[in-house]
Order: C-alpha cells, then sequence, then structure tokens
C-alpha cells in the first residue's frame, strides 16, 4: 500500500522537477498581455474588445473541432489556444470585419498548429501564420488603420466591425495613418510620449511600449521566455538604427522611434519569444534575434512595406531548426580536438 | 454483368477514387496548381488532358506489338505531343481567351507524367479495351480533381463560379485564394479531406467485416 508520508521515498531520477507546466507559462503570458489587452480595450473602444473575442472564439472553436475528442479537453485548458487567439487579435487593426478576426482565429490554429501535428510541433508561430493569412487574403482591410476613440466614444462601434460574413467592409470613420506609415510615406514623426504610452493609431495590443515591455519583463523574471531573444532583437534594431540615423538624420528616424513605434515590441517580446518556434540553445537565441533585428530594419528602411515584424519573425522561425543544429552546445569533457576527429 | 464488362467498369472507376491520380497518387500537380484559379480554366485544362490521354493510350495500346522496348518512352512522348499539339491548335481556334491564359501550360501537358505514367504502366501492357477504359477513367479523375480546385478558389477568391457571380457586389474577394499560395493551400486541404473520406470509409468497411464475422 502506498503511504502518505514515507521515511524513506525511493524514486527514479528525474528527482527535482520543474513546476512549470505548459499551462502555467500559458497563464503567466495571458497575464503579462492584461495591461497592453486593457490598454487596447481603453483606446479603441468596445470595436476592438469584439475583434479579440472574435479571434479568440475562432481559435477555440477549431481547437475543439480538429481534435481528437479525447484531447480536446486537455489541449483546450491547457490555454495555448486562448493565447493564439489574443495574439492574434492584439495584433488586428481595430477596424477590421469581425468575421475576418474569427477566419484569422480558425487559420492561425488550423494552419498554423493542428496540420504540423499539434502543440509543440508547429515550424512556424500560429498566431503570426493567421496574421500572415489574413494579410494575403484582405490586404485592404488588414492595412485600414482607423483613429483611436478614446473612452468618451467607447460604445461607438465602426460600421466596419460589423460586416456580414464574406461582404466588404465600409469604412465610416476617419482613418489614420500608423506612425510607422507617417515616417515613411510623409516623412513624418510621431512625439515620443505618445508612443510610449501608446495614444498612437495601429493594431490593438501593439501602440502602448510601456506596458508592452511590463508585461515582456514579467515573463522573462517568471523565466517564460527566453530573455536573449527580446533584447538581441530591440538590440540589433537600435544599433543598426543608430548608425543610419547618423548618416542621414533627414531620411532615417531616430533610433527611439525606431523600437517604439510599430509592432517591434510586441513581436519581440510575445511572438519571437514562442518557446516552440525559437531556437532553446542560448547561442542560438542570439543568433535568431539578430536575425530578426537585420530583417526587420532591412524591409522597414529599404522594402516596400511600413512594417516588417511579422515576416521578419516568420523567416526566422523557418531557420529555427538549422540554427538549433548549429548552434549545440560543446558536450563537456569533449574538447575540439574529439569534435575534429569525429567528423573524419 | 458479364465479367470483361466489371473489369473495364472497374478500370473506370478506380481512377475517379480509389487511385485518383491528384488526390490518391499525387501527380501531374505543375498544372494543378498553376491554372485553377477558375472554374473555367481548370474545365479547359482537365477536358485537354482528358483528351491526350484518352487518345494518346489508345494509340499506344494499339500499336504497342511494333514498339521497341528500348525506344518505348520517346515513342510515347511523340504520340503525346502529337495529340498536345492537336489540343494546342484547336483550343486556340476555339476559345482563343481562355487559350491565352493556360499559356504555355497547354503545351506543358506533353510534360505531365499523368500521362506519360499511364502509357508506362497500363496501355502498353493491356488490352485496347482496358486502357481505353483506364485513360478515360485517369483523364475524368484529373478533371473533377481540378474542377474542385478551381471551383474553390474562383468562389472565395472572386465570389464566383464559372464567372456567375454569386454573393453580389459587396463581396470581399480572398486575394490569396488567385495567387500562387491559395493554390498550395486549397489543394492541401482537398488532400486533407480526402484522404479523411477515405480513412472513414475503410474503417467502415472494416467494421462491417467484423459484424458479419460476428453473426455468423
Amino acid at each position: 500500500m502506498k503511504q502518505q508520508d514515507p521515511r524513506l521515498l525511493v524514486q527514479p531520477a528525474p528527482l527535482l522537477k520543474q513546476p512549470l507546466t505548459t499551462s502555467m507559462a500559458m497563464f503567466d503570458v495571458l497575464l503579462a498581455l492584461a495591461p497592453a489587452t486593457l490598454a487596447g480595450i481603453w483606446f479603441f473602444g468596445l470595436g476592438a474588445l469584439l475583434i479579440l473575442l472574435a479571434s479568440v472564439a475562432g481559435a477555440l472553436l477549431t481547437e475543439w473541432t480538429f481534435l481528437p475528442a479525447d484531447q480536446r479537453r486537455g489541449q483546450i485548458a491547457n490555454g495555448s489556444a486562448l493565447v493564439t487567439g489574443l495574439l492574434l487579435g492584439l495584433s488586428l487593426p481595430p477596424s477590421l470585419p469581425l468575421w475576418m478576426a474569427f477566419l484569422g482565429g480558425v487559420a492561425s490554429i488550423g494552419l498554423g498548429k493542428l496540420i504540423w501535428g499539434g502543440l509543440g510541433y508547429n515550424l512556424f508561430n500560429p498566431a503570426l501564420v493567421g496574421r500572415a493569412f489574413l494579410l494575403a487574403a484582405f490586404p485592404v482591410a488588414m492595412t485600414t488603420w482607423s483613429a483611436q476613440t478614446g473612452p468618451a466614444d467607447f460604445f461607438q462601434l465602426a460600421s466596419s466591425n460589423l460586416a456580414a460574413p464574406l461582404m466588404h467592409a465600409d469604412y465610416d470613420g476617419l482613418s489614420s495613418a500608423t506612425p510607422l506609415g507617417l515616417m515613411k510615406f510623409q516623412q513624418e514623426s510621431t512625439p515620443l510620449w505618445e508612443l510610449v504610452i501608446g495614444k498612437t493609431s495601429g493594431c490593438i495590443g501593439e501602440t502602448s511600449g510601456l506596458l508592452l515591455i511590463l508585461g515582456g519583463l514579467f515573463l522573462a523574471f517568471r523565466r517564460d521566455l527566453d530573455w536573449r531573444i527580446p533584447v538581441s532583437i530591440l538590440l540589433t534594431v537600435a544599433i543598426l538604427a543608430t548608425l543610419l540615423f547618423l548618416i542621414d538624420p533627414t531620411r532615417y528616424p531616430d533610433p527611439i522611434f525606431a523600437v517604439f513605434a510599430g509592432s517591434l515590441l510586441f513581436g519581440a517580446i510575445y511572438m519571437a519569444s514562442d518557446p516552440v518556434t525559437s531556437p532553446i540553445t542560448p547561442r542560438g537565441a542570439w543568433i535568431f534575434g539578430i536575425g530578426v533585428g537585420l530583417l526587420v530594419v532591412l524591409i522597414r528602411y529599404f522594402g516596400g512595406f511600413p512594417e516588417g515584424v511579422m515576416y521578419a519573425i516568420l523567416l526566422m522561425n523557418a531557420a529555427t531548426p538549422l540554427i538549433d543544429r548549429y548552434s549545440q552546445p560543446r558536450v563537456f569533457g569533449k574538447g575540439l580536438e574529439s569534435a575534429r576527429s569525429g567528423h573524419e | 454483368m458479364s465479367k470483361p464488362r466489371a473489369d473495364a467498369y472497374q478500370e473506370f472507376i478506380k481512377g475517379l477514387w480509389r487511385e485518383n491520380p491528384v488526390f490518391a497518387q499525387v501527380l501531374g500537380m505543375c498544372p494543378m496548381l498553376a491554372v485553377t484559379n477558375s472554374a473555367v480554366n481548370a474545365l479547359a485544362m482537365g477536358g485537354a488532358t482528358f483528351f491526350v490521354l484518352v487518345a494518346s493510350s489508345l494509340l499506344v495500346a494499339t500499336l504497342k506489338r511494333w514498339i521497341p522496348r528500348q525506344v518505348r518512352i520517346s515513342t510515347y512522348v511523340i504520340i503525346i505531343a502529337t495529340f498536345v499539339t492537336v489540343t494546342d491548335y484547336t483550343l486556340q481556334a476555339l476559345i482563343p481567351e481562355i487559350h491565352k491564359e493556360l499559356g504555355a501550360f497547354i503545351p506543358l501537358i506533353v510534360a505531365n507524367c499523368l500521362i506519360l505514367g499511364r502509357q508506362e504502366s497500363f496501355a502498353s501492357r493491356q488490352p485496347v479495351r482496358l486502357a481505353l477504359m483506364d485513360a478515360a477513367g485517369m483523364g475524368a479523375g484529373f478533371l473533377f480533381a481540378l474542377l474542385a480546385l478551381g471551383s474553390v478558389r474562383e468562389v472565395l477568391g472572386e465570389g464566383a463560379w464559372f464567372g456567375i457571380d454569386l454573393f453580389g457586389p459587396g463581396f470581399e474577394p480572398w486575394v490569396i485564394m488567385i495567387l500562387p499560395p491559395g493554390g498550395f493551400l486549397t489543394l492541401g486541404l482537398l488532400l486533407l479531406l480526402f484522404s479523411w473520406i477515405a480513412e472513414r470509409r475503410q474503417r467502415l468497411a472494416e467494421r462491417l467485416a467484423e459484424l458479419e464475422t460476428q453473426t455468423r
């Protein structure tokens, strides 16, 4: 019989277990995202909340539909589909029709996760797959940004949000360019203070730099993300932006703007650091982050799009298995000598 | 039904479903992905391939006794190329707009591995009658697959089917469906659907067989 409080407990190794489980990590991410999410709803009104709900509903429904019946309960309870749906919703423009947000949730889980074999097997970040699908399918709706409504008009819904499924959206409200769009096409900067607190147009969750960093620090201290990835991305972008700014300050924005504008903080902290789709070795994390930062700068400054965080992360996701393979740490006790002779 | 007729029927029906060239054998992917952005293009391409496949199978099966083994592949290719040229000119004369849209993919039917594969593995070893049924089945299966892909892509990508508007003017087209990624996505999803149905049918058949043995 099994004793409740045995004198001598004999167990096979491992004897020290980490208390971290998938559902705990996902709960931490939800907690870290909460401030930015609430801020997004506060800035963009009821429409933003409905978009988040629609994309989460699409993600959960797809997960439930395509999982085997005996896995449904456990997989949905671990919260990974909820996090994917929320991340996708936060990366959508606030005036997007709800049916597109729902479809994005379906694409995220279906094409981004389940088709690869489920949680832990996907090559690309599911939320970004959903967003890339939406951007390729509905390029106009995905790049129409509405201005912030503010708390006074909280309950005023944009008519574009309520477009019937499969139908075209009519935009009635004022559309306004994002800080990066203003910079790229009109050479117009945005005051730093507005970027830090988030008083700009943009995706629902990406505007408030301060709250995003707070959530990121929380995750880093809880060891839910590898701090090397966001740090290396942000450092790479900051250094390259500084160099370009020093070369031609009239053409290129200052590095602080480069870091705070657009979805760089959101992408670097919450999307790139997804443990499934980023390298597991410390050296690999640095390589991955530098690659993302480099691609972001290349797309933003020399490409056709004002923002390139999504494609940069997706491209580096594809390189992750390769990075992991070539950044394996040296096994202790084995010198370079033996490694070289192993190849012969 | 007499036995030879049942055989011929089997050869025809296998190409439609069980050995469908696209869904089961995954052959002929190049035209499959390239020209299926609308149902009309898919129909024209499928029809052209059907004609070339049936006509070449007929000729190969008829001539098989006189084709030397060493040069059989080049002989098949010449026969196929002949019918492709006939198709090319016919389409150009009858439906010049669609011919223009299909572009290089009509001459490329020559290189369709499905057609050469049927000559090598079936028409050159079987009587003319069976070869004809096999070619018709495979051609129809290919046509069916192309049409399915083209229909999905046109309905979602343009809101229309064979050019007939389905959703009215308010429809928001899914641009991705007309573009190459849409072809890959739709093909993948259709393959998934096909395997799912095939698996279910097999499981059902197994259960029926089990029940039969139990009741016995």
